[in-house]
């Protein structure tokens, strides 16, 4: 740890808070339909949209019918995004005729982009033509975010409304979220992008001729491009001399804003954000670092204003930042320390620490402030290796995950998330005082607290599920695995948390590229997603109808530090309780075993 | 019914305003403000072809050049095909190939400390910096291979490598590709 490294870490924290007042009040005018700045450009576009939709965006929704418009328009997305990319080989804008992905890989992009999950089970520049990643990938980028947003906002009406079973109208929210929001930031940060460096073309990848030839080993093959192999059925190796570069190329700029800003995640380029062509230098970094958080972060002003208690917005704040900054200060306390397997003459602390995996130019610091952040958040982008962190500073992400995604969480996402949480919290509140537990002057009752538990059940079940499945399954489940021991069961279970969790991130290192994790991860994303939305959906449907409950002495407060204190708490609980043993199975055995020498 | 044409039709705005014209936009305000950067920050040689890109690290392995960090991505340095070692921290096959790596550093340099940037792969397989540190390590070298004194060497280590932003984000680092172009300007390029 360096001071300066913790100075980056504050800064961004800094800059992230003083935004979030802002962004938050300028959320709450859009989502309630109010004008804006921008509202004298984008007003006819938004018209335009409800006009070509039919749609009245006046005639509000039920929590049923705001659903199933959801549910609609992510099947059509879902559709839309497979058919582009088995299409991809006779559409234009592919200049490296690339193939189309296979049918399960396609699926899996699909699901995975629709879902806001972001799971990059393809390898960007070598499988997706410029088409499928403009038409495909970055409408989802903005769309997935917008539902999310739009899903939290219809929930948070739930809680300030009373007495009435409409939500919003699921369009107007969707069409608002993007034209006003989305669109106009993700413009603006391309653009400021583009200036650092990230490629915005449509040309073909470049070749450089090298200043420095090298040779290297390669698969000798006969005229028929067959390779050729001796009499011991290994393959012969013959001296080739690599003098040129490919470079890739592509319209990266336009989907790497707007896949930080939506916490979607997935890379133009295979690498992601490591890539120097997505990250070009500190200062992108830091952009689209902020752009991971910015959104969520700025939801709790916005929660606190729409039910009218700022101090309950701060409050939620407070837990999810608490508990952001303890990830960060695992994670870089654990990288820092570096990693003790090396040899003696190696200097790690000179970099900073364990730099397997990382950048020079973004460093210690800021690897693991992404690294925390983009796993707090869904957004699941990443500039430095998870799969390569020490146990402890991989068990972070993880971590973070596995809590729900609740410490600031996806767009939206993060939101309903913490809400479901908060309903847990009040009711066991309530129950350690015998009353009737209330939330904002609304009586938490067993329906409530049915769903909330279903929605906390779900998720559990599909990660340990898939993954103990995966785990059983020597010809299909583990021949994908890059590392072995402990490491090898974290790389397949952040898989099926990444693809549940919708978050997107990985240990890349699991070649999940195949006919059963794209499936099997493609069913997590679906699950940890849609079958998650309709529980919360219901406590919102259900939470609107109530009557107001005056506030009396009794009642438990949600502006104070003791409930953040007991927020934090429930949440801890819940995933400590779900997850400890498999976590001490993985990252926490691999941690000791790396400090008895034990190798793999 | 009735939402599922509703989506279909709101999915065709969204695709032509967000999946053209949103990139197409980026794509003009780019090419026209940031032409260079835009197309990849390319560097090229008098007679105009592309040698790299300003960006982009290759994989420097003669000893008369500065070397950048060891490389996941391809055969090294492959920018079109990006990618880390995904190793993990107990992995065999990462903790050999450190040991190997330090070893070889090791003899060009006995006694000093290896940086551990030198011996490690960057997450992206195409990282165009090492550390002040590293550079540091290799003058000795590259001095003795080329014949040219240590000190004028050392200055052009400390030209060419960048602070942190504003003092503030990001590493202090040095781009190879830059330094050994400029080493080759210099002092001439080595014949093979």
């Amino acid at each position: 740890m360096t001071t300066n490294g913790i100075i980056q870490i504050l800064i961004y924290l800094a800059v992230l808070t003083v935004l979030a007042k802002p962004l938050g009040i300028y959320m709450t005018r859009v989502y309630a339909g109010e004008r804006t700045l921008l509202s004298f450009i984008l007003g006819p576009v938004e018209r335009l949209f409800y006009k070509v939709g039919r749609v009245d965006p006046e005639k509000e929704m039920t929590w049923r019918q705001y659903g199933v418009a959801m549910l609609m328009f992510s099947l059509v997305s879902g559709i839309a995004v497979y058919a582009i990319q088995r299409l991809q080989f006779f559409l234009p804008l592919n200049p490296q005729q690339l193939a189309a992905p296979s049918e399960h890989s396609s699926f899996n992009t699909a699901v995975s982009f629709m879902t806001n999950t972001n799971w990059q089970g393809y390898g960007g520049e070598t499988t997706l033509s410029y088409l499928s990643q403009m038409l495909g990938l970055t409408v989802q980028n903005f769309v997935s975010a917008a539902v999310g947003m739009a899903l939290a906002i219809a929930f948070i009406r739930g809680i300030a409304r009373f007495q009435t079973d409409k939500l919003g109208n699921f369009w107007a929210d969707l069409v608002r979220g993007t034209l006003y929001i989305l669109l106009p930031l993700s413009f603006l940060i391309a653009v400021l992008l583009v200036s650092q460096g990230v490629v915005q073309n449509f040309k073909a990848y470049d070749t450089a001729n090298l200043t420095d030839t090298f040779v290297v080993q390669v698969d000798k093959k006969d005229d028929d491009g067959n390779v050729v192999t001796d009499e011991a059925g290994e393959n012969v190796k013959e001296d080739k001399t690599i003098d040129t570069q490919t470079i890739a190329q592509g319209p990266a700029a336009s989907q790497i804003a707007i896949k930080q800003l939506g916490t979607n995640g997935g890379g133009f380029f295979n690498v992601n954000s490591a890539h120097p062509l997505e990250n070009p230098t500190p200062l992108s970094n830091f952009l689209e670092m902020l752009l991971i958080l910015l959104i969520p972060v700025a939801f709790t002003y916005t929660l606190g204003r729409m039910v009218r208690s700022q101090g309950h917005g701060w409050a939620v704040y407070g837990a999810m930042m608490f508990l952001l900054v303890v990830g960060i200060a695992t994670a870089y306390i654990a990288e820092s320390r570096g990693n003790p397997l090396y040899p003696a003459n190696v200097d790690q602390a000179v970099v900073g620490g364990n730099y397997e995996g990382k950048e020079v130019r973004l460093g210690m610091a800021n690897s693991v402030l992404w690294a925390t952040a983009t796993s707090a958040a869904s957004n699941g982008s990443v500039n430095s290796m998870h799969d390569s962190y020490t146990p402890i500073g991989g068990l972070v992400p993880m971590t973070n995950i596995l809590l729900g995604e609740v410490i600031f969480g996806g767009v939206g996402a993060g939101m309903y998330g913490i809400l479901v949480m908060i309903v847990l919290t009040v009711f066991i509140a309530g129950l350690m005082v015998g009353r009737t537990p209330e939330y904002l002057g609304k009586k938490i009752e067993a329906y409530d607290v049915k769903m909330a538990m279903l929605y906390v059940l779900i998720f559990p079940l599909s990660i340990l599920g898939f993954t103990a499945v995966s785990v059983l399954a020597p010809d299909f489940g583990l021949t994908s695995l890059n590392n072995q021991g402990a490491h090898g069961l974290s790389e397949i279970l952040y898989a099926f948390t990444s693809g549940t969790g919708n978050n997107g991130s990985a240990f890349a290192g699991l070649n999940a590229n195949t006919y059963w994790y794209n499936t099997t991860i493609g069913l997590s994303m679906l699950i940890g997603r849609f079958l998650m939305i309709i529980p919360m959906l219901a406590i919102a449907g259900n939470l609107a109808q109530k009557k107001v409950v005056p506030a009396t002495l009794g009642t438990f407060p949600v502006n104070t530090v003791l409930f953040s204190v007991l927020l934090v708490s429930i949440v801890l609980i819940v995933g400590a309780l779900t997850f400890f043993p498999v976590l001490s199975l993985s990252p926490i055995l691999e941690h000791f075993q790396m400090y008895a020498g034990q190798t793999f | 019914m009735r939402d599922l044409i509703t989506s279909f039709l709101m999915l065709l705005l969204f695709t032509i305003s967000l999946g053209v014209i949103y990139p197409l936009a980026v794509w003009g305000v780019g090419q026209a403000f940031f032409p260079h950067q835009a197309n990849g920050s390319l560097i090229r040689n008098a007679q105009g072809e592309v040698i790299g890109s300003e960006l982009i690290g290759q994989n420097f392995t003669s000893p008369t050049y500065f070397q950048g960090r060891p490389s996941a991505a391809g055969n090294g340095y492959d920018a079109g095909a990006s990618s880390g070692s995904n190793l993990g921290p107990t992995s065999e096959k990462l903790i050999d190939r450190v040991k190997g790596d330090s070893e070889a550093r090791a003899a060009e340099n006995p006694g000093t400390a290896i940086p551990a940037d030198l011996v490690t792969t960057s997450g992206s397989g195409l990282d165009p910096h090492i550390s002040p540190a590293s550079a540091d390590f290799q003058v000795a070298r590259i001095a003795k291979e080329r014949g040219i004194p240590e000190r004028e060497l050392r200055d052009m280590v400390s030209r060419y490598s960048e602070d942190r932003t504003l003092g503030l984000l990001g590493e202090p680092r040095v781009n190879v590709l830059m330094l050994n172009l400029e080493l080759d300007r210099r002092f001439g390029r080595p014949v093979k």
